[in-house]
């Protein structure tokens, strides 16, 4: 219903202007365009006249952080913005709260925006914690009054009701946080707009953190929650909008949407690198090939390492591979289970081929953490989701649909082999 | 189940609750309620204010006293510099140190005000770029500063004119509307070196010499009445010459004339000088997140 609409974007765009010149500095200074020539100049007098904002340099160029963005947000929807970096998340959601002004297209908002794109904005380090708690929510677009109300609330939240009176330079960087977000959890908007802010805290404040904001969308509030956390946008929202390139690539329930980024962010199953520093042996190069003529087949999913051994070492080898939002799905190794597997190094490199059998594998993708260590001693080397994989296969014959990590029930399919009616 | 709605540039949705405010955001789409936003901003308006003076002032000896000797050692050096060396006239009897304190106080106050608020922008980058308010407000906020430390520099004068035996008459009654004034001829300027300075920041470098080129252009040391008949609607053009002359007439008992034909001059280009500032102010704060 058209009623039920709070955000609509259409056509939307934002463009930045950047000039070829490379600059060093952030800012243009009005002594290098005086040291520049006359026709720079004009143009630049025209542009401050014009209260454009001015550009250096020789060549301009177009740069469309955000394009053709068309999108419609429903009231107490809970919508999960993903995409790589760059793709254009924080300019949407700058152009959203009005901090900047978009270049075309439009955008409908109908309620109270609150956006909470950092914490502890306008935090000053020389107020004390009572001080700023009322400096941040006014910013934060409270009330004196409304915060008065929630004071008592937010002091317990932040766990600091001993330090109120503290200049919060002297606080620790946790107690900020807390007290920072506090704050923030404790706004009402009818629409709350929240960038990348839970990748700080400790962990136990972040599932604090995680379980105010579910009871923030829990009362009907609308949300936009920006994060690379894909557990928290899983666990939180309820819709998806995925960015690419500045455009939006997938609007739609939260599992497709996230299975849409995993693939898009999963083109690369190879890897190279130096070695570690310091490591006795390390993987400089890794390749993950996934094999499924048939599904009746099976399916393999060949790893081909490349060690460079510094001294002579003996390590196991272990792959673990992790689903698109970081869960621990599966485990290979050799030389864990089996220590005579293990395998001894000489000073020099080595190649190492092995095949998993990955038939029980859903379809999705897969990313990959490889290590060399000495089983529950030591890492020797260590590459964190190092590959990435896609595992797509064909339907087996007769199967009315085919199991697929998207679902959002884990990724491994449990083969029927007994079924029967036994009353 | 209604189809949806066309949409439209003119009419929010027909569907929407009457009450719920629909903010459109467009390329180029002049606010329309830029003063009433402005309003509903104003507890943001008064934290900001507050923090500037909390942080100002936490460090209560250093604060104070730098709103009392700045003032004062100025006002003991242009006494003997223009009333002893140079023997310029005071305005009637008033004594030579009064005279120049009375012209002071606004020139402070305008000085205050325009480096506050040019710096304002810059400092407070961090919160235009993560929030949304009417960007007049932090330039705004630093004027209040800037009258606290003048109503302190007031209390020294009326101290100094005890001290005289020199009293104020009714006159002194006119004094907040020549303060609003002062503030007025401050903003002007102000909010154009403000967004100035965002884009330019080499513009930091100009206003200190504009105020030290000010505080001589201006009557503070001297009195305005020591200029050349024919040339006193000329010089009056200077904003800060009606103020400080309206500041003398209020506090130096009749001892100071205003000079009308001038101060109506200098009024003129207050007025000239704060439209262009709220013009410009206004055409550039929607790219300013953009460009710190």
């Amino acid at each position: 219903m058209a009623a039920d609409v709070v955000i609509r974007a259409e056509g939307l765009g934002k463009k930045y202007v950047i000039g070829h010149q490379a600059e060093r500095e952030r800012y243009v200074a009005l002594r290098d365009v005086l040291a520049r020539n006359a026709r720079a100049l004009a143009r630049s007098a025209r542009d401050i006249l014009a209260g454009r904002p001015m550009v250096a340099g020789d060549e301009i160029e177009e740069f469309w952080a955000l394009r053709d963005i068309d999108f419609e947000i429903r009231r107490g929807e809970v919508v999960g913005v993903v995409g790589r970096n760059g793709a254009g998340k924080s300019t949407l959601l700058k152009v959203l709260s009005r901090i900047t002004e978009p270049s075309e297209g439009r955008v409908e908002i109908h309620g109270r925006v609150a956006s909470l794109l950092e914490v502890g904005t306008g935090f000053h380090p020389e107020l004390t914690g009572r001080e700023n708690i009322f400096l941040n929510g006014a910013i934060l677009g409270m009330g004196a009054a409304e915060i008065r109300r929630k004071f008592d609330e937010i002091v317990a939240f932040a766990e600091v009701e001993k330090f109120l009176d503290t200049p919060v330079k002297r606080y620790s960087s946790g107690m900020y946080v807390r007290l920072a977000f506090a704050v923030a959890a404790h706004l009402e908007p009818e629409i709350l707009i929240v960038d990348e802010v839970l990748a700080v805290g400790d962990a136990e404040f972040q599932k604090k953190c995680l379980g105010k904001m579910g009871e923030v969308a829990g009362h009907g509030r609308t949300v936009l929650f920006v994060s690379h956390n894909m557990g928290a946008v899983r666990s939180l929202c309820q819709t998806g909008l995925l960015l690419g390139g500045g455009r939006v690539q997938h609007r739609g329930a939260v599992r497709d949407t996230l299975a849409r980024y995993a693939e898009a962010a999963s083109l690369d199953p190879a890897f190279r690198a130096e070695p570690s520093e310091g490591a006795a042996a390390s993987i400089v190069e890794a390749e993950a090939v996934y094999f499924a003529d048939s599904p009746e087949d099976g399916a393999r999913i060949d790893l081909r390492l490349k060690v460079r051994a510094r001294t002579a070492v003996s390590a196991a080898v272990e792959a673990k591979i992790s689903d698109p939002v970081g869960a621990p799905t599966a485990y290979g190794s050799v030389g864990v289970i089996h220590s005579r597997d293990m395998v001894a190094f000489t000073p020099g490199e080595h190649v190492l081929e092995m095949s998993f059998d990955a038939s029980a594998l859903a379809p999705g993708a897969y990313s990959f953490t490889l290590e060399l260590n000495k089983p529950f001693e030591a890492s020797i080397d260590r590459r964190e989701n190092c590959l990435r994989l896609v595992i797509d296969r064909p339907p087996a014959h007769g199967q009315t649909r085919q199991f697929h990590q998207s679902w959002g029930c884990g990724s491994v399919l449990l083969p029927v082999i007994r079924f029967e009616r036994t009353a | 189940m209604t189809p949806d709605a066309p949409p439209s540039d003119v009419a929010p949705p027909a569907a929407a609750p009457a009450a719920e405010r629909v903010l459109v955001l467009e390329a180029g789409r002049a606010e329309r309620h830029y003063w009433r936003d402005l309003w509903t901003y104003r507890e943001l308006f008064a934290i900001l204010a507050w923090r500037d003076l909390a942080v100002r002032y936490k460090q209560t000896v250093i604060g104070v006293a730098w709103a009392v000797v700045r003032p004062f050692l100025t006002m003991v050096i242009f006494t003997v510099l223009f009333g002893r060396l140079a023997k310029m006239p005071s305005d009637g009897d008033a004594p030579y140190p009064v005279m120049v304190f009375a012209g002071m106080l606004p020139w402070f106050l305008f000085s205050t005000i325009l480096s506050e608020a040019s710096n304002s922008l810059v400092s407070n980058a961090n919160l235009i770029g993560k929030v949304y308010f009417p960007r007049l407000i932090v330039p705004a906020a630093s004027i209040v500063v800037a009258l606290v430390d003048a109503a302190v520099t007031f209390v020294l004068l009326l101290l100094l004119m005890l001290w005289f035996g020199f009293l104020p008459d009714w006159r002194i009654a006119f004094l907040p509307a020549f303060v609003l004034l002062a503030v007025l001829a401050s903003l002007g300027p102000a909010l154009l070196m403000t967004a100035m300075n965002v884009k330019y920041r080499d513009f930091r470098y100009i206003i200190p010499f504009v105020l030290q080129f000010g505080l001589y252009v201006s009557p503070v040391g001297f009195s305005s009445a020591a200029v050349p008949e024919q040339w006193r609607l000329l010089y009056s053009l200077n904003p800060v010459v009606g103020v400080i002359d309206g500041f003398r007439w209020c506090l130096l008992g009749g001892q100071a004339q205003l000079y009308m034909p001038g101060f109506l001059a200098s009024l003129g280009v207050v007025a000239a000088f704060l439209w262009a500032g709220i013009a410009y102010f206004r055409r550039t704060e929607r790219s300013f997140a953009d460009l710190l």
